[in-house]
C-alpha cells in the first residue's frame, strides 16, 4: 500500500509531534527516566480545560460529576437462553451496559455444528447461530434500562449487525432506545486474539461497510471500538498499545473517507477500546495521552472541526496482569487498574474477575468485580473532581511521554506501508512477540514484581476451586436451535438472499443491506460467512515463527 | 551442568489447536524453549488437530506442547492424541498447558495427555519447564527404540 498524499502529511506530522519528545519513554510502559519531576511547561497551563480540545483532560467538563462512567461487564455463555438469564442478574444488580461475549465459532463465523466447532460451542460466550438465537438472547430484557449493548462481533461485525437489526425489527423495539456498540475492528485480530476469517483487505472493507451502514441508517450506534487492550494483552507496551490501534483507527478512517464519508462524519462514532494495567500513574496518562494524540491526529491532520475530535474510550482492566498463583491478589490488581481507569477520565469501565487466570469466571467473582467499580464510583471520592491528576508535573510528563513516543511508533507503521501492510508482513506481530519475550524475562529475572509469583510466594496458595459448570448439552442445544430454524425457513427465499449476499459482494457494494435481508429468511451465521467467503477468501493461518 | 548442545535437546511441536486465538503464551514458551536448546516448531494459532499430526510426522519432532486458553482442552486433547495415533505418532507424547483447572487432569490423562500444565505452574521459570520437557523427549525417544 503507497501512502495516500494526505497519509505523507500525517507522518510528517507524527514525526514531528514525536520529536518533542521532553521525556525518554521506555520499558512496560512508558516510565519516564527521571525520579523527580521538575515543573515544567504543560498543555494544562494554556488553561484549556476539560471537555476542550485536544481532551487530554477528558472529552467532557462535568467528567463523572452527573454519573460515573458505564459499567459494563464482558458475560455471555452456554446458549441464548443461559446467557439472557445472566444478563437478567446483571442489570438487576445495577449493571448499566451490557456486553455480549460471542463464542469462538460465532466469532470465525461458523455454526455450532460445523466440524471445526467441536469442543467450543458455548465456551468463551454464547453461540448466535441465527436472527432466532439473537430473539432469545434479548428476550424480555429492559433494553430502555440499558445504555449500551456491546460485542466482540470483529470479522462477523456485519453479520452480527444484521441479527441486531432483523431482531429489534421482529420484537418492535426501537433502535433509538438503546446504543449498539460492535468491536468491528477485524484488523487487530491478525496481530492479537485470532478470530480472523477473511483476508485483512476484505475485513478492512467489511468493518467499514458497518461504518457506512450505520452512518447513513442508524447514526447513533456505534459501529466500531479500535482496540489497543489486545495489542497490550498480546505483549505490547503501552506506546504500542496506542501506536497500533490508532494505525488500525487510521487505516478504517481512510477506507470510510475513500467511500465517500467525511472524517468529521466518522469520527465521532468511533470508540477506542484500551487496557487499564497495574501502573497507576502511566496507564492515567495513557489515556490523557490517548485523547490528546488523536484528536490532534483528527484536527491537524484530517481537518476535523475541534469539536468533534473528542474520542471516547472504554476501557477494560488488564487480564494479563493477573496471576493464577494466590488468585485472590488479583481482587487487589482489579481494583488498582480500575483506579487508574478513573482518574484517566474513561467513559465505560468493564472489570476483569478475580478468577479468570485459572479459568471462565464464576457468578461470584463477576459480581464481586462489579461492587468493585461500584466501591471506587460511589464510595472512594474519585469522581468528585474532573481531570484529579491534570496539572501534576510527574503526570503531565508521563502524557508528553507517552504522546511522543506513541506518535513515533505510529510514524513508523505509517512509513511501512501502514496498518495492513504491516499485518501482512508480519511487522506488527513480531514486534509485539518481541515486547512479551522481553516482559517475561523481566518477569523471571526478577526486575518485575509479581507478589505471590516472584516476590514472596506462600507456602500454602490456597489455590482456587471453581463452582462454574457449563451445562452439559450446550452443543446439542445449539445444534438443535439451528435445525429448528432450518426447518421453518423457505428454501426459496434463502437461496435468493444468500446469492443477492454473493452478488452484492462481488460487486463491491455494501453487504449490510444484503446482511438483513439473508439474516430475515434466517440464513444462518454460516451460510452468510460462506457466501462471503466465495468472494474474498478466507485468511489463512501464520506460518512458523 | 551437562547440558545438550543448543538445538540438541529435543524437538518439541509448539500449536494452538482449536479456535482460541491468544498465543502469547505459546510465542513466549517457544522462544524460551529454543534459548534451553531445543528444536522448535511453532505452528500459529488455529491449527487443526489433523494438521498438527502431519507436521508432527514430516518434522520427526520429539513432543507435543498444545497451548489452550478456551476451556476446549478436554475435547480438543483427545482430537490431538487420535490424530498422532492416526499418523502412526503413538509414542509422541502430549504436553498441554493453559487455562486448565487441576479437576481436568484426570480426563486429560485418560485421552493419552502424558503432561498437563497448568496455571501457575507456567511460573515455574524455564528450568523447570525444560526439564520437564527432557523427560518427555526421553520417553519419546525410549519408545522409538522399543517400538
Amino acid at each position: 500500500m503507497i501512502a495516500a498524499p494526505e497519509e505523507q502529511g500525517l507522518i510528517a506530522w507524527l514525526r514531528n509531534a514525536a520529536g518533542k519528545v521532553s521525556v525518554q519513554a521506555e520499558s512496560e510502559s512508558a516510565s519516564t527516566s527521571a525520579r523527580l519531576a521538575l515543573p515544567t511547561s504543560f498543555p494544562g497551563e494554556g488553561g484549556h480545560r476539560p471537555g476542550s480540545y485536544p481532551f487530554d483532560r477528558g472529552i467532557s467538563d462535568r467528567g463523572y460529576l452527573d454519573r460515573p462512567w458505564v459499567m459494563g461487564m464482558y458475560s455471555g455463555y452456554a446458549s441464548p437462553r443461559e446467557t439472557n438469564a445472566r444478563f437478567r442478574a446483571l442489570l438487576e444488580s445495577g449493571q448499566t451496559g451490557l456486553s455480549i461475549a460471542l463464542d469462538l465459532p460465532t466469532q470465525i463465523g461458523i455454526d455450532s455444528d460445523h466440524p471445526l466447532a467441536f469442543g467450543e460451542v458455548g465456551k468463551v460466550g454464547v453461540p448466535i447461530n441465527s436472527v432466532d438465537d439473537m430473539l432469545a438472547l434479548l428476550d424480555g430484557l429492559p433494553l430502555h434500562q440499558v445504555r449500551q449493548m456491546r460485542s466482540t462481533a470483529n470479522a462477523i461485525g456485519p453479520m452480527f449487525l444484521a441479527f441486531v437489526i432483523v431482531a429489534l425489527e421482529e420484537m418492535g423495539v426501537d433502535p433509538a432506545a438503546f446504543e449498539l456498540f460492535l468491536q468491528n475492528d477485524p484488523l487487530k485480530e491478525f496481530t492479537a486474539r485470532g478470530t480472523w476469517v477473511f483476508p485483512p483487505r476484505p475485513s478492512l472493507k467489511l468493518a467499514v461497510d458497518v461504518t457506512e451502514y450505520m452512518a447513513r441508517h442508524v447514526p447513533h450506534w456505534r459501529p466500531m471500538q479500535f482496540c489497543g487492550y489486545h495489542i497490550r494483552d498480546a505483549g505490547g507496551t503501552a506506546v504500542e498499545e496506542l501506536a497500533v490501534a490508532m494505525a488500525n483507527g487510521i487505516a478504517y478512517l481512510d477506507e470510510a473517507i475513500a467511500r465517500g464519508l467525511s472524517a468529521s462524519e466518522i469520527a465521532p462514532g468511533m470508540y477506542l477500546f484500551l487496557a487499564a494495567g497495574l501502573d497507576i500513574f502511566e496507564e492515567a496518562a495513557k489515556f490523557r495521552a490517548a485523547r490528546r494524540l488523536w484528536a490532534r491526529i483528527l484536527h491537524e491532520c484530517y481537518g476535523v472541526p475541534q469539536d468533534r475530535c473528542s474520542i471516547q474510550i472504554f476501557s477494560y482492566t488488564l487480564g494479563g496482569a493477573l496471576s493464577a498463583r494466590e488468585p485472590a491478589n488479583n481482587i487487589t490488581r482489579i481494583a488498582y487498574e480500575a483506579l487508574a481507569a478513573a482518574l484517566g477520565g474513561v467513559q465505560t469501565l468493564a472489570t476483569s474477575s478475580w478468577d479468570e487466570a485459572h479459568g471462565l469466571p464464576s457468578a461470584e467473582a463477576a459480581n464481586l468485580s462489579l461492587k468493585t467499580q461500584q466501591i471506587l464510583a460511589f464510595e472512594s471520592g474519585v469522581t468528585k473532581v474532573v481531570d484529579p491528576l491534570g496539572g501534576s508535573h510527574y503526570v503531565e510528563a508521563l502524557t508528553d511521554g507517552i504522546e511522543s513516543a506513541a506518535a513515533a511508533t505510529l510514524a513508523d507503521i505509517l512509513e511501512r506501508g501502514g496498518a495492513v501492510t504491516c499485518i501482512e508482513n508480519g511487522h506488527i506481530e513480531d514486534m509485539l512477540a518481541d515486547s512479551a519475550w522481553r516482559d517475561y524475562l523481566d518477569q523471571q529475572e526478577g526486575r518485575k514484581i509479581i507478589v505471590g509469583v516472584n516476590y514472596k510466594p506462600s507456602a500454602d496458595d490456597p489455590g482456587w476451586k471453581s463452582d462454574f459448570s457449563m451445562p452439559a448439552d450446550v452443543a446439542a442445544e445449539a445444534i438443535a436451535g439451528i435445525g429448528a430454524t432450518r426447518a421453518r425457513r423457505d428454501p426459496a427465499e434463502l437461496a435468493r438472499a444468500l446469492t443477492a449476499l454473493e452478488v452484492a459482494a462481488q460487486a463491491g457494494s455494501n453487504t449490510v443491506p444484503t446482511l438483513i435481508a439473508a439474516a430475515r429468511a434466517r440464513a444462518t451465521l454460516g451460510e452468510m460467512t460462506a457466501a462471503l467467503a466465495a468472494v474474498y477468501g478466507t485468511h489463512k493461518a501464520g506460518a512458523a515463527a | 551442568m551437562n547440558a545438550p548442545a543448543k538445538g540438541n535437546r529435543g524437538h518439541v511441536l509448539v500449536s494452538k489447536v482449536g479456535l482460541d486465538g491468544h498465543d502469547r503464551g505459546a510465542k513466549v514458551l517457544a522462544r524460551m524453549l529454543r534459548e534451553e536448546g531445543f528444536e522448535v516448531d511453532y505452528l500459529g494459532v488455529r491449527t487443526t488437530a489433523e494438521q498438527l499430526a502431519q507436521c508432527a510426522r514430516s518434522r520427526a519432532v520429539d513432543v507435543v506442547a498444545v497451548s489452550l486458553l478456551s476451556g476446549a482442552h478436554v475435547e480438543v486433547a483427545a482430537l490431538v492424541r487420535g490424530a498422532l495415533d492416526a499418523a502412526g505418532l503413538p509414542h509422541v507424547p502430549i504436553a498441554i498447558g493453559g487455562l486448565i483447572p487441576a479437576g481436568d487432569i484426570p480426563a486429560l490423562r485418560a485421552s493419552g495427555v502424558a503432561s498437563v500444565f497448568t496455571p501457575g505452574q507456567a511460573d515455574a521459570g524455564p528450568q523447570a519447564i525444560s526439564a520437564a520437557m527432557d523427560d518427555l523427549v526421553s520417553q519419546a525417544r525410549a519408545a522409538v527404540q522399543e517400538g
